[in-house]
């Protein structure tokens, strides 16, 4: 038994590319079987990250113990090879990307897996790659698996074809790749002055290093910071996105919210590890990142507003989740950390949940619907809707089960995404706002006050667009009731209700969020599990 | 040796990003092509330059290490070319499908109204 989980960590990068592989050579007339491999690829990972998870938590007996494991591939000890890191944090991304991930799996089977080729495949690979970026502790391993990750994303958001999503897919793709070749040479320029590429041996060898070399270290690190803060979506950075996103087929859409949230991980992963050493680049943390994040939800939050379509305001959403992450950890202190790692999840499976709900309250809408409702209320010339005649000639409407289904998913997901009660939206923000208050006499009035007023404002802004187009969307006289399949409903379902038990039993998820905020931040202890004797086989570069 | 490593990796990059920074799409994957060539260089230099020593232990050599290049930026270099190869495929492929359904080769899918 514990043979066998010694080898879990391995599991949820190596599951979905072996499914990703077999689906790749079946044929797509067998389309069954595809299915049911493709779920249960994705249930075998759920399975995993929540055992990992429970692990990392002591919960269950472990082959390794202090709440951090390593999994050396080929047994090749860590200096020299490749090593897989488990922590609280990535079991917690682990599972929110399996969850995540099951819930746009299902829904796309009813429908929008048809639209294309070889979606089942792409979207295996695509979990390897979020799977594998969490586990990896190796900085040019951690390359190889957000070119996974990109590569099978530039596939899915381009699936259904069609001149918009091409446009988009055209400008995500030449962004990223430009920013994969600036990843490429901080990697390279990082081993060329330390010698190492292992994360964990990274800040023994920055903390030897001479002032020059320090100096070109500090160049890599600045790099690599903006390839992640590109990833992340964070200002200056991110105009692709609400294209790339708006315009992607709902399951893919809702798997991209998560995809945004790598760049941050990756961020907070490798800015703790640098701080280690001793100095901290620049867009790894502080005040500057601070800034950033500011900037970030101002321009999401002005997106929102301009937003005309349920799909790009989802889009625009993201945006500001993203920098509302990037403003808690560019926070001083780390009282922020653990409410914003539950506000991550709470956001991450909102939108997720939104983007494929959007798709099914759009369903049998006029395609200019929306634009002539914009000229009628900015020219006036709402057309004047005569009272019936007879008023009691009909009382009250029928109201039909899906209609009643989409009104509540959709008061629930901007109640999560605005942050207000009773879901979990409202509990991470309050436990933001509460932390940035508590950590007051350390940090700066100015920024506290900023955090505040970002968080609240950025919200208000959210519910007035949000509730601006729900109006349009769901009142909308000229319709036929759209028909659901409990396929499309159920996913969208079960989110929203992880999301309740989030906010019903928010103790043990935040002590969990805490406990993981606190285990990331003792980066010697990384270290040393990761490298249990510094200096063995070190060899002068 | 050094200056002349230096000075191609320097021009292949300014050409490159001149090149992403043009409106047709044809040039940006040329641009973008270019800059991989760059960086796959610059990686390789990370090595530190060594002339006529192998990367993989050889039995005439013996194991001193002094005698033996690093193989590692190698072996990262080679990960690098597979994966940039792959994804400029990939880029062609959406580029020509921009092509065919916008009918312009403008990367913003449509010609500026000024030209």
């Amino acid at each position: 038994m514990s043979d066998w989980l010694q080898h879990l960590p391995v599991l949820p990068i190596l599951v979905p590319m072996l499914a990703g592989a077999l689906l790749l050579l079946s044929s797509d007339s067998r389309h069954g079987p595809r299915i049911a491999l493709s779920l249960f690829a994705v249930l075998l990972q759920l399975a995993a990250a929540v055992c990992l998870l429970m692990i990392a938590d002591d919960q269950l007996a472990a082959p390794w113990s202090g709440g951090i494991g390593i999994y050396a591939l080929g047994n090749w000890t860590p200096p020299f090879g490749i090593v897989l890191v488990v922590d609280r944090l990535a079991a917690v991304m682990l599972t929110l990307t399996a969850t995540l991930g099951l819930a746009a799996l299902v829904y796309s089977i009813a429908r929008w897996e048809k639209a294309g080729v070889h979606f089942l495949p792409l979207f295996q690979f695509l979990l390897m790659g979020l799977n594998g970026t969490f586990l990896t502790g190796d900085l040019f391993n951690l390359f190889v698996f957000f070119e996974v990750m990109l590569a099978a994303s530039y596939g899915l958001a381009l699936h259904g074809s069609g001149g918009p999503r091409v446009r988009a897919g055209l400008h995500y793709i030449a962004v990223n790749l430009l920013a994969s070749l600036l990843f490429l040479v901080a990697a390279a320029l990082m081993y060329g002055v330390t010698g190492t590429l292992n994360l964990a041996e990274l800040p023994l060898r920055v903390a030897a290093l001479d002032a020059a070399d320090r100096q070109l270290f500090h160049v890599a690190a600045a790099m690599l910071g903006i390839v992640f803060l590109v990833k992340a979506g964070a200002w200056p950075l991110n105009f692709w996105l609400p294209a790339a996103y708006g315009n992607a087929v709902p399951p893919v859409g809702a798997i991209f919210a998560i995809l945004t949230k790598v760049g941050v991980y990756a961020l907070l992963r490798l800015g703790v590890l640098l701080q280690e050493s001793g100095v901290a680049p620049a867009p790894f943390g502080g005040t500057w990142l601070f800034y950033c994040g500011l900037l970030t939800i101002l321009a999401g939050t002005l997106g929102v507003l301009h937003a005309q379509k349920l799909d790009r305001l989802a889009a625009f959403l993201v945006v500001v989740s993203s920098g509302t992450l990037l403003t808690a950890f560019g926070f001083t202190g780390t009282l922020l950390t653990g409410p914003a790692i539950y506000y991550l999840l709470s956001s991450v499976l909102g939108s997720g949940a939104f983007f494929m709900l959007i798709e099914m309250a759009e369903r049998n809408r006029k395609q200019a619907a929306d634009l002539l409702a914009i000229s009628f209320e900015a020219f006036g010339l709402e057309a004047a809707r005569h009272d019936s005649e007879h008023p009691d000639e009909m009382v009250g409407v029928a109201i039909p089960a899906a209609m009643v289904f989409l009104g509540l998913a959709f008061v629930a997901c901007v109640l999560l995404l605005i942050g207000l009660p009773p879901l979990s939206g409202f509990v991470g923000k309050v436990a933001l706002l509460g932390a940035s208050l508590a950590s007051l006499p350390e940090a700066p009035l100015l920024h506290v006050g900023l955090f505040i007023a970002a968080l609240v404002l950025s919200g208000m802004v959210g519910l007035i667009a949000l509730s601006r187009l729900g109006i349009r969307v769901f009142w909308d006289m000229e319709r036929q009731t759209p028909h659901l399949q409990w396929l499309e409903a159920g996913p969208v379902a079960a989110l929203l209700l992880v999301c309740l038990w989030l906010a019903m039993a928010p103790e043990s998820a935040m002590s969990y969020c805490a406990a993981a905020s606190d285990s990331l931040y003792d980066a010697s202890a990384y270290i040393r599990t990761v490298i249990p004797y510094p200096g063995a086989g070190s060899m002068t570069p | 040796m050094e200056p002349i490593l230096a000075l191609a990796i320097g021009i292949m990059a300014a050409s490159g990003i001149y090149l992403i920074l043009r409106p047709r799409t044809f040039q940006v994957i040329i641009g973008l092509s270019l800059l991989a060539y760059a960086v796959n260089l610059f990686i390789f230099a990370m090595g530190r330059l060594r002339l006529g020593a192998p990367p993989v232990i050889a039995p005439t050599l013996g194991s001193d290490p002094a005698l033996y290049t690093d193989p590692l930026p190698q072996a990262l270099v080679l990960t690098a070319i597979v994966i940039g190869f792959a994804t400029t495929a990939l880029f062609l492929v959406v580029l020509l499908a921009s092509r065919g359904l916008s009918g312009t080769d403008h990367v913003d899918g449509r010609e500026r109204e000024t030209d």
